[in-house]
């Protein structure tokens, strides 16, 4: 969100907080559940460029991401190298 | 083109739905039909047609006319046989001596007061008066009428005080005193079909007119919502469509269906040659049953609109002034530049946006263009703005995203609930079919922030209006539920046959915690806790129980939570699987489930199926000859996003006007600037083709064969009753834009199109064009399992198994009001009105809304200084626009509203681009602004006028 100051800029920013919405959806469920659901959603719903965003904030430490996004991120499908 | 010859009797009363036969006889022959059916039904139904006036089917019986007068054996007098129901063993006469003088003396007097110009009249050949005189056989009229309604003077030269001139005023139907019979069937359709009001008998005897509401009143002042219904009923000129006036009478009709709401209305149109004479509903369309409203049965003007786009245009860059060039050359100019694209950037970096609002057949083309020919997922549509939550939550949670019901179901529903839908604006003749059933005796409850007309209009009255903050749906639906779960309302063996009991314990357990109460959600919603109470012992104790929603639900950071939450709420209460209940998404554009339906978006191919499930890829791998990407493609605001990233840089974009339509216009603008290639194909010159390279130009409904899909599932044909003037169908296009890829595809009729989608399509396997010439339309699933289609879903079991209870969790959404931006901003339609108004615009429909205004509280406008009417300056994080208010307690005080229509307003311009979580449909209806009073359109608003005026220029021939 552009307009709130407390986000990274860039692409990053706006997968940061879509990660983090879905992410509070899923942490009214039981904790193994709703990280399974977190990761299948991603999986499911967001193209390779978008999770490799997210890997790359991942990679970086995660900062900004809610924990349960972070604790999904090992069942997260690594999108295949970038082709042409 | 095909000629239907179509079974369109009128049988004079309205059908009786009693199982219980009744036997009588009918001029010596035996008939038997349900009883409370009337003799003049019963005559009618083995051929033989009792002279009547004021009666017709689409209303009930009124005996006013005295025409259709018979004799029954046994029985005194000569009773009127469109109100006297049929009984056991009755002998019936319809036509003998008697009769026959009373019906000429009947005649005579109509006559008598009714102008005898009828060779110059633009009903002679349509009208029923005129049929009737020829019927009974009148051949003299005795009487000389001293006064009358008809002559403009009296034999003395003065004014005659009883004609009352032609009413013009409205700009589609014309009403015309002088040659009105006053058998109120007008009045009748107004209250039972419509449910307007808006019609009135004024006077008695002599005196008796018909009027639009009070004395100086005409038919536009008024409360009239040109829905035509008194133009169908009227059986003489009185109440005529301006189109027969000007033009004639039609000389055939072609059902087909209308391109505007998700209803999906049949008409009839009716033509001369190619000139489309009127539209008229269809009486057999299973979705209206014979109604219509004011755009589908008027609004068409703009298929012939000057505004239209005929011929191919292309630039260089969106600076340039377009050139007009032929189809080849389009189309080469198009492929090469999408294929440098591909190749310098890879086959990720181009994608389509599906239409809503062309047919199946052609949004199947377009997903296939991307999937098959550029290789990816990148595909989108409309939805994704408006319904893309309900694919998500009913998917979860039933199985489907399918509506559940047809909509004959409202007819036996007990309560409703709408929540976050307007339907007499945007559904207006579900609106009137629900209305029906209100004024009939079933309970409204209203979830909305704004005091619809649905909360209180004529006859009717929610029971309960629960006026919520925009945001917090999903706080009121959990509160409801928390309700029928504490106080024991559930169904307890619906849940336990049809549901999983444990996970329903999960949930019960969830809705029952203290935060979830209706007194600990109040500060949040403004809904007092006893009314969400009520309103949920209502619902889940007053019988069938049905839910109807709209975008208020879906467009919210939480809309998919809302609708989990609603099918949690049908689940409980055991609504699903039988006529009268349901979770019923009202889907806003005419083919906006059928586009999703066609694999339309990203992650899924046709008929909703993984794109990562290897069999279902194998399906289309087979059939289309290629290698299916595996991976989900970028959704709408994805693709904005990539494209401003600069990894996203040509797009198909067909029938969909995405810079007017969605959120956060100047991100919009950005995506779309960084493109290198942007292929416009539409009507018109749109917002979005301020920023394209191609324009490809459409064609209309009208002309073009396909089905539309409505929001009951229902496959309905379009057919074509014109040639297209842009020369081409919009299927055609997208075929010759494959084709100059290299794809070598070879459709010749969008049939061929329906059978590759029935072959690779469980849901569709039995549909064929056959089967609707032969059926008029089918709901899907189709197949072998249900080769009739399938009315009503989950009847045995929910399509995913047992239904799924999920916890539904409020989250607040993260665009609050503060001391900056103190107000709530929510959008909505008008009836008048279209979306982004591309077709609605450019009819004679801008009489009734010719500008977006915004509705404040008169204590939020006080304390603003605004007054009705004033320009004032709209602002939000994101932007501002000016536009004017409107001064109204509609809306509650901290909550502003306007409608989206205008591309003028630039309402989007407001809004933020927060979404829905699981779907990333925009949040239009939660937006934080401020209001300030303002001297005309903003800077931005005149910036924007100027580009899109740069934009649109066309270079002149050479």
């Amino acid at each position: 969100m552009s307009h709130d100051g407390t986000h990274h800029s860039g692409p990053h920013a706006k997968l940061i907080y879509m990660a983090n919405q879905i992410s509070k959806f899923m942490e009214s469920k039981p904790t193994a559940e709703g990280i399974e659901l977190f990761a299948s959603h991603i999986n499911d719903f967001w193209e390779p460029r978008m999770r490799r965003h997210l890997f790359e904030v991942i990679d970086a430490g995660g900062a900004g991401l809610r924990p349960l996004a972070l604790d999904a991120a090992r069942l997260i499908k690594r999108p295949a190298a970038q082709t042409v | 083109m095909k000629d239907f010859i179509i079974p369109d009797r009128d049988f004079g009363t309205p059908a009786a739905k009693s199982k219980q036969m009744v036997t009588l006889t009918i001029d010596g022959f035996d008939i038997t039909v349900p009883e409370g059916t009337s003799i003049m039904r019963a005559a009618a139904e083995i051929g033989i047609s009792v002279p009547k006036l004021c009666a017709t089917d689409s209303v009930d019986a009124f005996g006013s006319c005295r025409l259709c007068l018979v004799e029954i054996e046994g029985r005194n007098g000569t009773p009127a046989s469109c109100t006297t129901p049929v009984a056991p063993g009755l002998k019936v006469h319809t036509q003998n001596a008697k009769l026959k003088q009373l019906r000429r003396g009947v005649m005579e007097l109509y006559i008598s007061d009714h102008p005898l110009d009828c060779l110059t009249c633009s009903a002679n050949g349509d009208c029923e008066l005129q049929d009737m005189a020829g019927a009974v056989g009148l051949r003299d009229v005795r009487y000389e009428a001293i006064e009358t309604h008809f002559k403009t003077k009296n034999t003395s030269g003065e004014a005659n005080p009883h004609y009352i001139p032609r009413d013009d005023s409205n700009p589609y139907f014309s009403y015309d005193p002088q040659k009105c019979i006053v058998c109120s069937r007008c009045v009748r359709a107004c209250e039972e079909v419509q449910g307007t009001f808006a019609l009135t008998i004024e006077g008695r005897g002599f005196d008796s007119r018909v009027s639009f509401g009070a004395r100086d009143d005409n038919a536009l002042a008024s409360d009239c919502v040109s829905c035509g219904a008194c133009v169908a009923a009227c059986p003489t000129a009185t109440l005529q469509e301006k189109s027969i006036i000007e033009i004639g009478t039609p000389e055939r009709s072609v059902i087909t269906t209308c391109a505007y709401c998700g209803v999906g209305c049949s008409f009839k149109a009716e033509m001369r040659g190619d000139e489309l004479v009127r539209m008229v509903p269809y009486k057999h369309g299973k979705a209206n049953r014979g109604h219509s409203c004011v755009k589908g049965r008027f609004a068409y003007g703009y298929a012939s609109h000057k505004d239209r786009i005929l011929n191919p245009m292309i630039r260089d860059s969106i600076n340039d002034p377009w050139q007009e060039v032929s189809w080849d050359e389009a189309m080469s100019f198009t492929a090469a530049r999408m294929q440098g694209i591909i190749e310098k950037h890879g086959r990720h970096s181009v994608g389509v946006i599906t239409s809503s609002r062309c047919t199946n057949e052609e949004a199947y083309l377009v997903q296939k263009l991307t999937r098959a020919v550029f290789m990816n997922n990148n595909t989108d549509t409309c939805a994704r703005v408006c319904h893309s939550p309900t694919g998500y939550g009913l998917g979860q949670t039933l199985g489907t995203s399918a509506g559940t019901q047809d909509f004959d179901s409202v007819e036996e529903t007990d309560v409703v609930i709408v929540i976050g839908a307007n339907p007499t604006e945007g559904h207006p003749v579900f609106a009137s079919r629900l209305k029906k059933r209100l004024r009939k005796g079933a309970k409204l409850i209203v979830i909305d922030p704004r005091r619809t007309d649905m909360v209180k209009s004529p006859h009717i009255k929610a029971e309960h209006h629960l006026a919520l903050t925009p945001g917090t749906n999903v706080a009121i639906v959990t509160a409801l539920a928390h309700t029928i779960v504490t106080e024991g309302l559930f169904d307890e063996a619906f849940i336990r046959d049809r549901c999983d009991w444990d996970e329903f314990q999960d949930y019960a357990e969830f809705a029952s915690q203290p935060q979830n109460s209706p007194e600990a959600v109040q500060l949040l919603t403004g809904v007092k806790a006893e009314d969400v109470r009520a309103a949920a012992r209502l619902y889940a104790l007053g019988g069938n129980g049905s839910i109807y929603y709209g975008l208020g639900v879906t467009e919210h950071s939480q809309g998919s939570t809302t609708v989990l939450g609603i099918a949690n709420l049908a689940m409980m209460t055991g609504n699903i699987g039988r006529p009268g209940v349901g979770v019923n998404p009202l889907r806003g554009q005419n083919n906006v489930q059928g586009s999703c339906d066609m694999g339309s978006f990203p992650h899924e191919l046709p008929g909703y199926r993984h794109v990562k499930g290897e069999a279902v890829r194998d399906i289309f791998e087979k059939i289309w000859g290629v290698k299916i990407d595996d991976e989900p493609g970028l959704r709408i605001p994805n693709m904005l996003d990539a494209a401003v990233d600069g990894t996203f840089k040509g797009l198909y974009c067909q029938g969909e006007d995405i810079l007017q339509s969605d959120p956060d216009t100047k991100h919009v603008a950005a995506g779309l600037a960084a493109m290198d290639c942007v292929i416009v194909h539409d009507l018109f010159l749109n917002e979005t083709a301020n920023y394209a390279h191609v324009f490809l130009p459409g064609s209309t409904f009208l002309e073009k064969d396909g089905t539309f899909t409505n929001a009951e599932r229902r496959i309905n044909r379009v057919r074509k009753v014109m040639a297209p003037r842009n020369g081409y169908a919009d299927w055609e296009i997208t075929q010759m834009l494959a084709n100059a890829m290299g794809a070598g595809w070879t459709y010749t009729h969008p049939a061929q199109i329906m059978n590759e989608i029935a072959m690779t399509t469980p849901s569709f396997a039995g549909v064929t064009y056959e089967l609707l010439e032969e059926k008029g339309s089918v709901q899907w699933p189709c197949n072998e399992k249900s080769p009739d289609g399938t009315p009503l879903m989950h009847v045995d079991g929910f399509v995913r198994g047992k239904g799924k209870f999920i916890n539904t969790e409020y989250v607040a959404t993260d665009e609050k009001t503060g001391p900056r931006f103190p107000l709530l901003l929510t959008t909505g339609r008008i009836l008048s009105q279209y979306n982004v108004g591309a077709q609605t615009r450019r009819t004679a429909n801008v009489v009734w809304h010719d500008e977006d205004v915004l509705e404040i509280h008169p204590h939020d406008a006080e304390t603003r200084g605004i007054k009705e009417g004033d320009w004032v300056r709209l602002a939000s994080r994101s932007g501002d626009t000016s536009l004017r208010a409107t001064l109204t307690d509609r809306v509650n005080p901290g909550v502003v509203y306007t409608t989206f229509h205008h591309p003028d307003t630039q309402a989007n311009v407001i809004t933020t681009d927060y979404s829905d979580w699981a779907t990333n449909c925009p949040e239009y209806k939660v937006t934080a602004v401020q209001i300030s009073p303002s001297n005309g359109p903003s800077e931005w608003q005149t910036d924007y006028n100027a580009q899109a005026t740069r934009s649109r220029r066309i270079a002149a021939a050479e």
